[in-house]
């Protein structure tokens, strides 16, 4: 679409850097083929090693410099140990690194909870922001939770008490209480509860 | 001193951390004055990039001042005010000197694809960030710049990411005199893109969202026309009809992993991380370009990979331009086009936030609460 016709001084600056000549531009435009000559620069000091720093197998060396915060540790540094003895070009590397992750956040709980620290979600999540912008949004996402929850609950509650009746070969009207016991007027052997077991002769 | 922790997914708190040390014959040590949380922090903030590690500092667009310097730094001295891009680069390896500043060899020994970025996870090589009162910047006669006397902070900080990562956005793009120029995302990043197409002459900027108070924003700042998605049946459509059914000469990438639009790229991407974040956007970029037109990227992905018309960019010719923005390279020119008024990118900042209270700074930008635009955190010491 050409609209150079039109007129754009109220914009201030248009133009100002347009470039006919600036085409294939930025990345392309500065190659230098350098690189041809491969991993031949010369290095800039190396810092010191004095942690434990995970490497990418797609280079021979950990970089010059690198950042020191938070080595790997604990069960999730286990997980990122093995994650990078595969490389970037793997699910093998980036899906352990993800477990890894999640692993690290019930760390970081437990962290918290043995320095005596419970930490507080409420202001972690800035739920604070959240009530004084959006009370309304607030209320209903906290309703919507405990409906979930409050569903969940008793589905898994209906679910067990499917799969007991299920198990046990109890109908509605045949229950086992701690003062009764067992209640039916029919009798049953243990092959008839447990069809697949063989009777004991 | 204080930091941002990060304590897992949408879960960050102020806690009290170690003064970072000098490690390197050539760091710094910097007291940072102003940090900004970036549209990509919520990528980590929402767990979507591998080896992001509980007790991290996020915060990769600040300034601060220079409180110690190691052996090897000459071209700083202790007192300077400066501005740090986010990319840590060596500027001897063969990428920086090519002015790939965002790919350096030498800062990054987790992952070759990407050099180091200062608080981006493992991946981006394991350096603590600065949503923090001090922090440790490598390659400081690199990276740091000196802020020009008489430039607003709000200003520079900006200078760090935004400004440079949408101008390069409209350069990558190839804009010609009167091309149309589509930039998906009315973001910080995609506000300057539409801004900073104008100066490579642009006839036409359309900018795509969802969030109209920033489409309204977006319309007033960068002078462009801005349309809600939400308000179309088929975005891509839309943009034929509007270009006499050519599609953009240009299309801007300027969401990332967090996209909205697409159920299906939502659930797989964003809910259950089966793909590096929702490719809406880009695919849309894709669909939307013209045959032979050129689609850039800057919206920020995982590592993994991503559903997108692959055909569609064979088919239609298409060359697609991406980087992290190369800061270091583009900074001159950019302090130019503030100092001279072209660019105002402090307009941008909507909320100043005690650093105290990150965890409500991050709440309210990834939620997108009192129409929030750009928030930048204020350690004590500048209050």
């Amino acid at each position: 679409m050409n609209n150079t016709a039109k007129d754009f001084s109220h914009i201030k600056g248009w133009g100002i850097d347009a470039d006919p000549k600036n085409d294939p531009t930025y990345p392309m435009k500065r190659r230098t083929d350098a690189e041809q000559q491969g991993y031949s620069w010369q290095r800039p000091t190396q810092q010191p090693v004095n942690i434990e720093v995970l490497h990418s197998i797609e280079r021979p060396n950990v970089s010059a410099v690198f950042g020191t915060s938070t080595p790997p540790s604990g069960l999730s540094g286990m997980i990122r140990r093995f994650a990078f003895k595969y490389s970037e070009s793997s699910y093998g590397h980036w899906l352990p690194l993800l477990l890894a992750d999640r692993v690290n956040v019930v760390e970081g709980v437990l962290e918290d909870l043995s320095k005596g620290h419970v930490p507080n979600i409420f202001a972690e999540k800035g739920w604070n922001a959240e009530w004084k912008h959006n009370p309304k949004g607030l209320v209903q996402k906290v309703a919507i939770g405990v409906l979930v929850t409050t569903a969940v609950v008793v589905l898994l509650s209906r679910k067990k008490e499917h799969k007991h009746t299920r198990h046990t070969g109890y109908s509605e009207d045949e229950r086992y209480s701690e003062d009764q016991g067992y209640t039916s007027n029919k009798s049953y052997s243990k092959h008839d509860l447990f069809p697949e077991s063989k009777p004991i002769k | 001193m204080l930091a941002m922790n990060y304590r897992g997914p949408q879960r960050v708190r102020i806690d009290h951390k170690p003064y970072p040390k000098i490690e390197h014959p050539q760091d710094a040590i910097i007291r940072v004055t102003r940090s900004c949380i970036c549209g990509s922090d919520l990528h980590l903030y929402n767990g979507n990039v591998p080896d992001t590690r509980v007790g991290m500092t996020f915060g990769h667009e600040f300034t601060g001042v220079v409180e110690e310097i190691g052996p090897d730094v000459e071209k700083l001295k202790v007192g300077d005010q400066v501005l740090v891009p986010f990319n840590i680069s060596c500027g001897k390896c063969h990428f920086c000197k090519q002015g790939l500043y965002g790919n350096c060899h030498e800062s990054n020994s987790q992952a070759t694809a990407v050099g180091g970025i200062f608080g981006y996870s493992h991946t981006a090589g394991g350096y603590d960030g600065g949503q923090a009162e001090y922090v440790r910047v490598p390659y400081a006669n690199v990276g740091p710049t000196v802020i020009p006397p008489g430039m607003d902070l709000d200003d520079a900080v900006l200078l760090t990411d935004v400004v440079p990562t949408g101008y390069q956005a409209a350069e990558m793009g190839g804009i010609q005199p009167g091309d149309t120029v589509v930039v998906f995302g009315a973001g910080p990043v995609g506000i300057m893109a539409a801004k900073c197409s104008w100066l490579f002459g642009a006839g036409r900027v359309i900018v795509i969202d969802h969030v109209d108070y920033r489409l309204e924003f977006v319309r007033n700042y960068a002078q462009c026309e801005a349309y809600n998605f939400k308000e179309m049946d088929d975005p891509v459509v839309f943009l034929k009809r509007t270009t006499d059914w050519m599609g953009a000469d240009v299309c801007i990438d300027a969401v990332g992993a967090e996209a909205a639009g697409s159920a299906l790229q939502t659930i797989t991407g964003r809910k259950l991380l089966l793909q590096a974040g929702s490719a809406t956007a880009l695919h849309w970029a894709i669909n939307s370009v013209k045959k032979g037109g050129i689609v850039s990227i800057v919206g920020v992905y995982g590592p993994t990979d991503n559903l997108v018309p692959i055909g569609n960019v064979v088919n239609k010719g298409l060359t697609i331009r991406a980087n992290q923005a190369s800061v270091k390279r583009l900074l001159p020119r950019l302090i130019e086009h503030v100092q001279n008024g072209v660019l105002n990118p402090k307009a941008l900042i909507t909320h100043r936030v005690p650093l105290e209270d990150v965890a409500d700074a991050y709440h309210i930008f990834s939620e997108k609460l009192d129409n929030c635009i750009k928030p930048v955190l204020i350690p004590s010491s500048k209050r």
